[in-house]
């Protein structure tokens, strides 16, 4: 088995409007999409962890030279919508598995149940076996 | 359920292990269903370690946890409201003071959890639980998944092997080879979920080259004979033997030919290469049996030098004929190089651009026949391609440590790309070829 990690970012996909403006039953039903979708998964024996990280503007940028104090900056400072949101790690057979997972968390519904195809990077995880050199 | 910790005495463990397929063989007769029995074995063997721990081990400690896991597995009909079943069981009971039949069902487990319905993955958790007698915890700790997402995977390979209708007794007849090799194979995976060095070394982190080792020598112990478990088994030694100085204490990788072998476990050479030996002199000559052949003569040889790769050249050539593994073909060029030098291992090489495209372990290997050869630009371009492409931490930082030592020591091509000049002669030290050339022909070294 292989694990990789699903990030998901602030990309909404197709759907614009901020969460804030979805109707309380769509954000319901949003949230509901990925329980469920935890749940299959630790079910099925694939999930490893899932997190969503807290929102960029609460995030530190941090610098050091290992000396002086560390030159400590507000977040974010990359491209907005590409922040990481959070991340699910799954251990999986195949990267077509990964993929098919992926696409399931790509197909959330936003506004009136629209899947918002939101774009899911798949980065394999490094901890794939040595051999005698 | 967290284990007895640092307090129980190691050999309370090794007891429990020891017993748990055999306990579960009996209880699976008694009650009839794997799935159930598993889970009744499992959930007494976590009662010995609480108890045992306190009051010390019984003394008929079989016994004890045969009663234990049929009182669960009553309880559970019970539980079940099947009236007629608990009746059935109970009468099923052994007399007080009687020991179980004393039948050994631990190859029987084996072939039932490494049954071809199950994917390897699943095969290996139910391995390493019904057989191995590890917990739950134990096995997602190894493999660093959560306790719950394990759990799951080894019940949904229980209802796998149920619904499968898989009967509880030997493959026979023209079944078992291939169920043997099935079985085998799973405990090679095994083994080498052990060797991966990226994972740390935990407190309680169950060696997992170690249970493989355990489980082969059970297998051999009932199966004798057959020279593909001889072979595994010998394998598996051979490897392990050289697993101290595989690292440093930083966890870099130390390849094979740098090795200090003084660090290489004398003893599992011994034992390998004599269970090497014996392999091939037991049946039709298989993969495992070759493979073991081929660490044993690395194994025996006092210094890298002293590596009788004539031999080995011989013995890959002999594996390729038998498998498709294009990884055979690979390793074989690393031997051709040594016995004929760098040209003829990058001439066979290029023959697997297309079945290997992609994979890091030909660039590697590219790499290395490329720098001993002396030509530095296209060792360090294949090195940086197998970087980036290996999906091995240690593996990448050790191709990366090699291009940099590469880099600064060869002629200032700093750019890395392929010249279009003819590539510069080595220079400093004499080549691994030069090298061998003046010691080919020196009497082998001592056994």
């Amino acid at each position: 088995m292989t694990k990789f990690m699903l990030l998901v970012n602030y990309d909404g996909g197709v759907v614009a409007e901020p969460m804030l403006s979805w109707s309380p039953g769509d954000i319901k039903a949003h949230l509901a999409y990925y329980e469920a979708l935890n749940q299959e998964l630790t079910a099925s024996g694939e999930l490893v962890d899932h997190q969503a990280l807290a929102w960029p503007e609460t995030s530190k940028i941090v610098r050091s030279d290992g000396r002086a104090a560390p030159l400590v900056t507000d977040g974010p400072y990359a491209e907005a919508k590409e922040q990481i949101a959070g991340y699910t790690v799954v251990d999986v057979e195949s990267v077509d598995r990964a993929i098919e997972i992926a696409a399931r968390l790509s197909a959330v519904p936003g506004p009136g149940g629209t899947p918002t195809q939101q774009p899911i990077e798949v980065r394999q995880f490094m901890d794939g076996q040595t051999v005698d050199l | 359920m967290p284990r007895a910790g640092p307090t129980a005495r190691p050999s309370v463990e090794a007891l429990l292990r020891a017993l748990a397929p055999q306990v579960l063989g009996t209880v699976v007769r008694r009650s009839g269903g794997f799935d159930a029995a598993e889970d009744a074995v499992q959930e007494a063997l976590v009662s010995a370690y609480r108890h045992w721990a306190l009051y010390g081990v019984p003394a008929n400690p079989r016994a004890w946890l045969t009663k234990a896991a049929m009182r669960k597995v009553v309880d559970r009909a019970r539980s079940d409201h099947a009236r007629r079943r608990r009746e059935e069981l109970a009468a099923a009971s052994p007399p007080p003071g009687g020991s179980a039949s004393g039948e050994d069902d631990t190859l029987t487990l084996l072939f039932l959890c490494c049954h071809p319905v199950l994917t390897p993955t699943s095969a290996i958790a139910l391995t390493l639980r019904a057989v191995g007698g590890l917990t739950t915890s134990e096995i997602a700790n190894a493999f660093m998944v959560p306790e719950a997402t394990m759990a799951q995977r080894i019940s949904r390979a229980k209802q796998q092997v149920k619904a499968s209708g898989v009967p509880f007794q030997m493959p026979a007849g023209e079944e078992l080879a291939g169920r043997l090799d099935l079985l085998l194979h799973v405990l090679y995976l095994i083994f080498n979920e052990g060797y991966t060095t990226s994972r740390g070394e935990g407190l309680y982190r169950v060696d997992l080259s170690a249970e493989a080792i355990r489980l082969a020598r059970a297998v051999r112990e009932r199966v004798p004979h057959d020279g593909s478990v001889t072979g595994l088994l010998a394998l598996m030694l051979l490897t392990e033997a050289r697993r101290a100085a595989r690292t440093t204490p930083l966890g870099e990788l130390v390849p094979l030919a740098e090795q200090d072998r003084a660090l290489w476990d004398r003893r599992l050479v011994e034992e390998g290469v004599a269970l090497a030996v014996q392999a091939m002199s037991q049946g039709p000559t298989g993969e495992y049996q070759l493979q073991a052949a081929i660490s044993a003569l690395h194994d025996e040889a006092a210094t890298a030098d002293q590596t009788d790769w004539p031999q080995v050249l011989a013995l890959y050539g002999v594996l390729e004929q038998m498998t498709a593994n294009p990884i055979v073909t690979l390793n074989r060029a690393v031997a051709e190089a040594m016995v004929h030098g760098p040209a003829a291992g990058l001439a066979l090489l290029a023959s697997l651009d297309e079945r290997l495209a992609g994979n890091h372990r030909l660039y590697a290997v590219r790499a290395h026949l490329y720098e001993m050869l002396g030509d530095v630009p296209a060792a360090l371009d294949n090195y940086r391609a197998a970087a980036d492409k290996t999906m091995s931490l240690p593996e990448q930082h050790y191709l990366t440590a090699r291009a940099a030592r590469l880099n600064a020591a060869g002629p200032t091509r700093a750019t890395g790309r392929i010249p279009q000049t003819s590539p510069p002669r080595p220079t400093q030290t004499p080549s691994r070829e030069e090298r061998l050339a003046t010691t080919r022909g020196k009497p082998f070294g001592p056994v």
